[in-house]
C-alpha cells in the first residue's frame, strides 16, 4: 500500500503518566495479541518491522493493520529475524520509536542483534510471545526462550494476562526512552494461552496517544544529518588488543546493566512496582510470573478458601530482577513454591539467588513443551509444604 | 555523611557507582560523593576542587561545541565565563566519541574511550564534563575514577551522573553562571588573587585564518563540519 493512501489521523498526544494512570478507559474483550497491537496503536510508533513466526504472527498482522489505518508511519516485513533485529538497530540510529515482536526460535535467531541493542542504546520495544524452542519442532507455549534473553541487558517485563500485555507494552515505550535507561524493553507473555485467548482489557481511547519520540533527549546522538552533533560516529569498534580497549568494553557493559537497574524506578512509576504481593503475612508463598502467576493466583485462592496460610508473589519485572523486593516480601516465609512454564526453572534460580535461605524453595512444579499448568499441581506442593495429606492424583 | 563515590584511583576494575547503591538525584537536587545534596552544596565543593587542585580543566562535549540548538550558544558563553574565573583553567574539548588511533593528541582533546590518557598526561586533578552525551560521560567518569586521582564534576542537561564526585542535573546557562558566582565567592574566601581571563588557546591546533580556511584544514575532523541552519556553503571538499 502506498503511504499516500493511508489516512492522516488526528490524535491528542499525552504523557505516559496520564495515558497509563489517569486517562478514562473502556472495557474490551480481546486476545493478548490484540491487546499488544492496541497498545502499539496508542504509542505513536514511528516504525514496526515484522517477520512472521507462530504465535507472534497474530501480533504483527494486527500491527500491519494499524499501519494501514495510519497509526504507524512505517511498516515492512524483513527477510528473517536477524534482519529484523538488525534493521531495528539501524532505524534506531535515526532517532525513531520502534516496535517488533517474535517468538521462540525467532527470538533465538535474532538474538545476536538483540544482544547488541542495549550496547547500541536502542530504546526499542520487543514483544516476546513465547513458544517452545526446537527440537523437536513444535509451536506450543513454553517460556524457556526468556532464559536466553535474560542476560542480554534488556529490561524484561512478563505479562500475566491480556490486561498486563496492554499496560506493559504501553509502559515499555515510556521506560525504554528515559535518558537514564535508553535500552530495549521486552514484554513477554505466553503464546496461545494469552496471545490467542480472550480476556477483559480496560483500554484508553484510540485518539489518545503517547507523546512523539524525542530523539534529542538521549544519552547518545541520533544520526540526524541536519544537526551537527549528530554526525558523529557512534559505537566505534574497540577491538584493539590493549588494556584501553578491554577497559572501554568493560565499563560499557557496566553502563548497560546500570541503565537496566535505573529502569526500576520507572517500573514503580508506571506499573506499580516489579512485584504484586497477595496475603503478605502468609507462611507459604507461590512466586510466579506470566501465565504461571495466573495459575498461582488460583492456587492461592483455593488455599485461602481452605484456610491455609498461602500468599502469592507475582513477578512483573524479570530484568531488573526485584531482588530486594522479593527478599523483603519473603523474610518470614517458611516455604516458597515456584511454578513455571519451562524445563530449566529460570525463575526458581533467580528467586533462590535473591533470598538468603534458598533451601526453603521448592523447584517447581514445572510444565513445558506446550503443557498446561493445572492448579492442582501447585496445590500438591502447597499441601506438601504445609505437611497436609491429600488425595490429589494427576 | 559517608562518601560513596570518592576521588580515585579506585582500582583495576572498580564497581560502578550505581552497583554500589548510588542513585541519580531527583529534580532540584544534586549528587555529591554519591549522596543527594542541595545544588548549592555540590557546587561549593566542586568550586573548591577546581580552585585548589592542580590543572583544573573543562571538557566540553559536542552538545556545547556545536551551535545546534536554541540554548547552546548561551551555555557555551557561560562556560567560557566560568573558565575565565578559575585560575589557570584549561579547556580541552571532547569533539566526538571515536577511539583515536594510532594515538590521541592529549594536549588537544579528550576521548571517552581512553580519557585517562588526557587526564594523566596533563596531570589534571579536577575537571568538569559539560555537554557530553550521558552514555559517553558515564563511561569516561567511571574510567577516570578507576584509574586517576582526578576530582570529577558533571554538568548535565538531563539527570546527572552517579560516577562524578559532584553532579548537577537539568543544566541551563543560568546554572553555569550560578557555579561561576560560587567559584568567585569561594575564591575570595580562599584568598586567591585572580583577574578573570580566558583560558589559553588550545596549543595543538593551528591558528584559524578565517579568510582562507577550508575544509581540508580540519584534517580528520572535516567530516564533522556542518553549515549552520540556513547557511549556504559555496565550496566543498
Amino acid at each position: 500500500m502506498s503511504p499516500n493512501t493511508r489516512p492522516k489521523l488526528e490524535k491528542r498526544l499525552v504523557d505516559a503518566k496520564y495515558l497509563l494512570q489517569e486517562a478514562p478507559r473502556e472495557k474490551h474483550f480481546i486476545t493478548g495479541a490484540q491487546a499488544m497491537a492496541e497498545a502499539v496503536k496508542r504509542a505513536s510508533v514511528d516504525m514496526a518491522i515484522a517477520y512472521p513466526i507462530t504465535p507472534q504472527s497474530e501480533v504483527m498482522h494486527l500491527v500491519g493493520d494499524i499501519y494501514a489505518q495510519g497509526h504507524i508511519k512505517e511498516y515492512y516485513r524483513a527477510e528473517e529475524e536477524l534482519g529484523t533485529m538488525s534493521a531495528i538497530a539501524g532505524a534506531s540510529r535515526a532517532g525513531v520509536r520502534l516496535f517488533t515482536a517474535t517468538s521462540g526460535p525467532g527470538l533465538l535467531r535474532g538474538l545476536e542483534a538483540i544482544a547488541a541493542w542495549p550496547g547500541h542504546r536502542v530504546p526499542a520495544v520487543l514483544g516476546v510471545l513465547t513458544r517452545v524452542v526446537n527440537a523437536p519442532l513444535s509451536i506450543q507455549p513454553d517460556n524457556v526462550e526468556m532464559a536466553y534473553l535474560m542476560h542480554c541487558g534488556a529490561v524484561m517485563l512478563h505479562a500475566e494476562n491480556q490486561q498486563d500485555t496492554f499496560d506493559m507494552t504501553l509502559a515499555a515505550f515510556a521506560i525504554a526512552e528515559k535518558v537514564d535507561v535508553y535500552i530495549p524493553v521486552a514484554v513477554a507473555t505466553e503464546g496461545f494461552f494469552v496471545t490467542h485467548a480472550k480476556g477483559y482489557v480496560d483500554m484508553t481511547a484510540e485518539d489518545l496517544a503517547l507523546e512523539e519520540f524525542d530523539p534529542v533527549a538521549a544519552p547518545v546522538p541520533a544520526m540526524d544529518n541536519e544537526t551537527p552533533p549528530a554526525r558523529i560516529q557512534r559505537d566505534a569498534p574497540v577491538q584493539k588488543s590493549n588494556f584501553m580497549s578491554y577497559l572501554i568494553h568493560a565499563v560499557w557493559q557496566q553502563e548497560i546493566w546500570d541503565s537496566n537497574s535505573r529502569a526500576m524506578k520507572y517500573i514503580y512509576e508506571y506499573l506499580g512496582g516489579p512485584i504484586e504481593v497477595v496475603n503478605p503475612d502468609a507462611d507459604v508463598f507461590v512466586i510466579a510470573s506470566g501465565c504461571a502467576a495466573a495459575q498461582g493466583r488460583e492456587a492461592q485462592r483455593y488455599a485461602e478458601e481452605e484456610g491455609l496460610s498461602v500468599g502469592l508473589i507475582k513477578v512483573r519485572a524479570i530484568r531488573p530482577f526485584p531482588t530486594k523486593e522479593i527478599c523483603d516480601a519473603t523474610k518470614n516465609a517458611k516455604a516458597i513454591i515456584v511454578p513455571e512454564h519451562n524445563a530449566i526453572g529460570w525463575l526458581c534460580k533467580e528467586v533462590k539467588a535473591a533470598i538468603p535461605n534458598g533451601g526453603i524453595v521448592t523447584e517447581g512444579p514445572r510444565v513445558f513443551g506446550g503443557m498446561t499448568l493445572p492448579v492442582e499441581l501447585i496445590m500438591v506442593e502447597i499441601y506438601d509444604a504445609l505437611g497436609i495429606e491429600h488425595n490429589i492424583k494427576l | 555523611m559517608s562518601q560513596k563515590v570518592t576521588v580515585g584511583p579506585a582500582g583495576y576494575m572498580p564497581k560502578s557507582a550505581p552497583s554500589m547503591g548510588v542513585e541519580l538525584a531527583p529534580e532540584g537536587q544534586a549528587l555529591l560523593y554519591g549522596n543527594c545534596v542541595s545544588e548549592e552544596e555540590a557546587m561549593r565543593d566542586a568550586a573548591r576542587a577546581m580552585l585548589t587542585r592542580d590543572n583544573p580543566t573543562i571538557f566540553p562535549g559536542p552538545q556545547v561545541l556545536w551551535d545546534w540548538k536554541e540554548d547552546v550558544a548561551q551555555k557555551a558563553e557561560a562556560i567560557l565565563e566560568l573558565a575565565s574565573e578559575i585560575p589557570n583553567c584549561k579547556i580541552i574539548p571532547m569533539p566526538d566519541y571515536r577511539p583515536k588511533y594510532p594515538k590521541i593528541d592529549v594536549k588537544a582533546e579528550i576521548n571517552p574511550n581512553h580519557p585517562n590518557l588526557t587526564i594523566l598526561d596533563n596531570k589534571i586533578k579536577a575537571c568538569i564534563f559539560v555537554g557530553v552525551h550521558c552514555h559517553y560521560a558515564n563511561l569516561s567518569l567511571r574510567m577516570i575514577r578507576g584509574g586517576t586521582d582526578c576530582y570529577t564534576i558533571a554538568l548535565c542537561a538531563y539527570m546527572g551522573h552517579e560516577e562524578a564526585m559532584a553532579s548537577i542535573r537539568d543544566l541551563h546557562a543560568e546554572d553555569i553562571r550560578k557555579l561561576r558566582d560560587i567559584v568567585i565567592e569561594e575564591r575570595e574566601k580562599l584568598g586567591i588573587k585572580w583577574t578573570a581571563k580566558m583560558p589559553p588557546q588550545n596549543p595543538s591546533l593551528p591558528k584559524e585564518e578565517f579568510e582562507t580556511l577550508n575544509a581540508a584544514d580540519y584534517g580528520e575532523f572535516r567530516s564533522l563540519l556542518m553549515p549552520r541552519r540556513g547557511e549556504q556553503v559555496a565550496e566543498v571538499e
